[in-house]
């Protein structure tokens, strides 16, 4: 299996002391859709910024599809298509120049270059503002255009900084849908993301990281087996006797609501047999869910120690 | 196949780079062509009248072409200056660090740019100049390498300002406070050998001089300096510029954290 990211070891060290990166090993096999989840200043940005030699990494190695950054910078280059955290283009300059240009510093000739302008403009639907300036788009049409933008020079990986950062649901569905659609044609794909939905939703494999240390590497089913325990929110009708349930840990918010953690071992059912026998009518029943929360509490209360687990999870094998 | 590449890249920069100083024209080929008709009137018709001849010619003549070599300087300088710090600043200069572009690709892209934009704004100069005076050309070869060679070594130094200039002010202070004080007292406007002996001496540790009077013998056949020493100044200035400006974007200073 070919890899198409290897890091090993890479440390980060800012200008004035600040210890970004403390050591992270990381590895995505090609056609793999990968994804990189953690709260803000983990690290992320910092780690993508090394990759696409943005930001000069302090210590370790980086290869692209085997190509070491420090040797075969260009090669290693040419493989990747980037669409970064925050808008970096020209404000002033038309689509079609910005995509045109871009695909220019990959040697891609400006007649092809305006043939895939057309296509990546069609396909994300800006083929109607190809000639506006970029200031003119919308926030979710400036994403879009950086999308375009990463794969005029079509790359074989393609990493996104948060791609789906302030876009409505609607457009965030219809980018998983086209980005889903890239991986099936083989490209690899990583995405940062603070929405466990959103990895949950594309990924096959995803590490966590905080404060500049993988704290988990893994496949999303593992991850997600590892949410033990779910809260739901109860609403029910008013009652003279409050509520109480045995064997459950739960909150009683008010008189009408309570929340209740139900473990992966124990069966909801009980919990509305228990409230039936005490006369309690449940009116309405919600996830209360901030399972990412949830999930680094899990992590960070467990320690690192799971590292050493991780080894037993093998990553899975990418779509090719 | 990475030198195909690296010819489109090169195209790519150059094309963006002169697409942008036309796009916004007015501020950037119109203003230079006023500033000289300015000068026109007012040495031209009203003091130079007064002055009389200077080098064997009447002052007019004798200004030109000073007066183009000015505006290629400022131009050049300033078209990579604004141009690369407004990269930086808006950060669409990572549009070029994340492609497989070498940095001696991103240099002469620049360069090529500014060299553009100077040249154009020469021509520009001199087709309103010749409203005022008539032009001669004694060589033109010399006049081509000049400028050429100018417009370059200018272009470069906006770069490395440029990739020091953490404000739009930061790319301001270099041209008013050397570019316009060395371009006054380079011999536009004077041929240097009215100078006392002590002024002359100073006068030839400034590059424009060289570069002045090698342009003033492509059109009028004068210089107060060897033509040798002239191309020999300008080419140690692009060599070490050159050498320079490599240096800091390899380093990526300013660009990479
Ligand atoms: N240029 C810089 N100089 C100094 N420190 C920096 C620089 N860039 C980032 N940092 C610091 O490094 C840490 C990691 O930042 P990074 O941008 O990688 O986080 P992130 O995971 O992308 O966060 P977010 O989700 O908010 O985008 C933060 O503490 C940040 O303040
Ligand atoms: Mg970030």
């Amino acid at each position: 299996m070919l890899k198409a990211l290897e890091i090993s070891a890479l440390k980060k060290v800012y200008k004035g002391g600040f210890e970004a990166l403390k050591g992270i090993d990381l590895t995505v096999n090609e056609g793999d859709f990968f994804a990189l989840l953690g709260p803000n200043g983990a690290g992320k940005s910092t780690t993508i910024g090394v990759i696409t030699s943005l930001v000069n990494k302090t210590s370790g190695q980086v290869k692209v599809f085997g190509h070491d950054l420090d040797t075969e910078l260009e090669a290693a280059k040419s493989y990747i298509g980037l669409v970064p955290q925050e808008f970096n283009f020209n404000q002033f300059e038309s689509l079609t120049t910005i995509l045109v240009n871009q695909a220019g510093y990959y040697g891609v000739e400006r007649s092809l270059a305006h043939k895939r302008a057309e296509k990546y403009l069609k396909q994300l639907d800006l083929w109607e503002k190809r000639h506006a300036a970029a200031r003119m788009l919308s926030g979710g049409m400036k994403r879009r255009l950086m999308i375009a933008r990463a794969l005029m020079h079509e790359p074989k990986m393609l990493i996104l900084d948060e791609p789906t950062a302030g876009v409505d649901i609607e457009l965030r569905r219809s980018m998983w849908d086209f980005l889903r659609e890239l991986n099936q044609q083989g490209i690899t794909i990583i995405l940062t993301t603070h929405y466990l939905e959103e990895a949950e939703m594309l990924c096959r494999n995803i590490a966590i990281i905080d404060s500049g240390l993988i704290v988990e590497n893994t496949t999303m089913k593992a991850l997600l087996s590892k949410l033990d325990v779910e809260t739901f929110v109860l609403d029910h009708a008013e009652t003279s006797v409050s509520p109480s349930l045995d064997g459950f840990s739960y909150r009683i918010l008010d008189e009408h609501s309570l929340e209740i953690d139900v473990k992966k071992s124990q069966n909801i059912n009980q919990v509305f047999t228990q409230l039936t026998d005490q006369k309690i009518d449940v009116k309405s029943m919600r996830n209360k869910s901030n399972r990412l929360e949830e999930l680094f509490v899990t992590l960070v209360s467990n320690g690192l120690g799971n590292n050493n687990e991780k080894s037993s999870d093998k990553p899975e094998a990418g779509a090719n | 196949m990475s030198s195909k590449r690296n010819f489109v890249a090169l195209k790519s920069i150059m094309y963006k780079e002169i697409h942008r100083f036309i796009r916004i024209w007015v501020q950037t080929l119109v203003p230079p062509a006023i500033t000289i008709s300015l000068y026109f009137v007012i040495f031209g018709s009203l003091i130079g009248a007064r002055i009389g001849e200077m080098g064997g010619f009447d002052y007019m003549s004798f200004i030109v072409p000073g007066l183009i070599m000015m505006s290629v300087i400022t131009n050049s300088y300033s078209n990579v200056a604004s141009s690369f710090f407004s990269a930086k600043w808006q950060r669409n200069v990572e549009e070029m660090l994340v492609a497989p572009v070498p940095n001696w690709v991103i240099v002469a892209g620049y360069v090529g740019g500014g060299m553009a934009r100077g040249i154009l704004v020469g021509l520009i100069v001199t087709l309103v100049s010749l409203f005022f005076v008539e032009i001669q050309i004694h060589n033109i070869w010399v006049i081509i390498i000049t400028v050429s060679l100018t417009s370059a070594t200018f272009a470069l130094g906006g770069l490395i300002n440029a990739i020091f200039a953490g404000s739009f002010d930061d790319i301001s202070i270099i041209p008013t406070f050397v570019l316009t004080p060395l371009t006054y007292l380079g011999g536009v406007f004077y041929s240097i050998s009215l100078l006392p002996d002590f002024w002359q001496g100073v006068s030839q540790i400034n590059p424009i001089v060289y570069m002045v009077n090698a342009f003033r013998y492509g059109f009028l056949g004068i210089s107060d300096v060897s033509l040798t020493v002239s191309f020999g100044v300008l080419f140690v200035f692009i060599v070490s510029l050159f050498a320079i400006a490599m240096t800091l974007i390899t380093k990526g200073i300013g660009l990479r954290s």
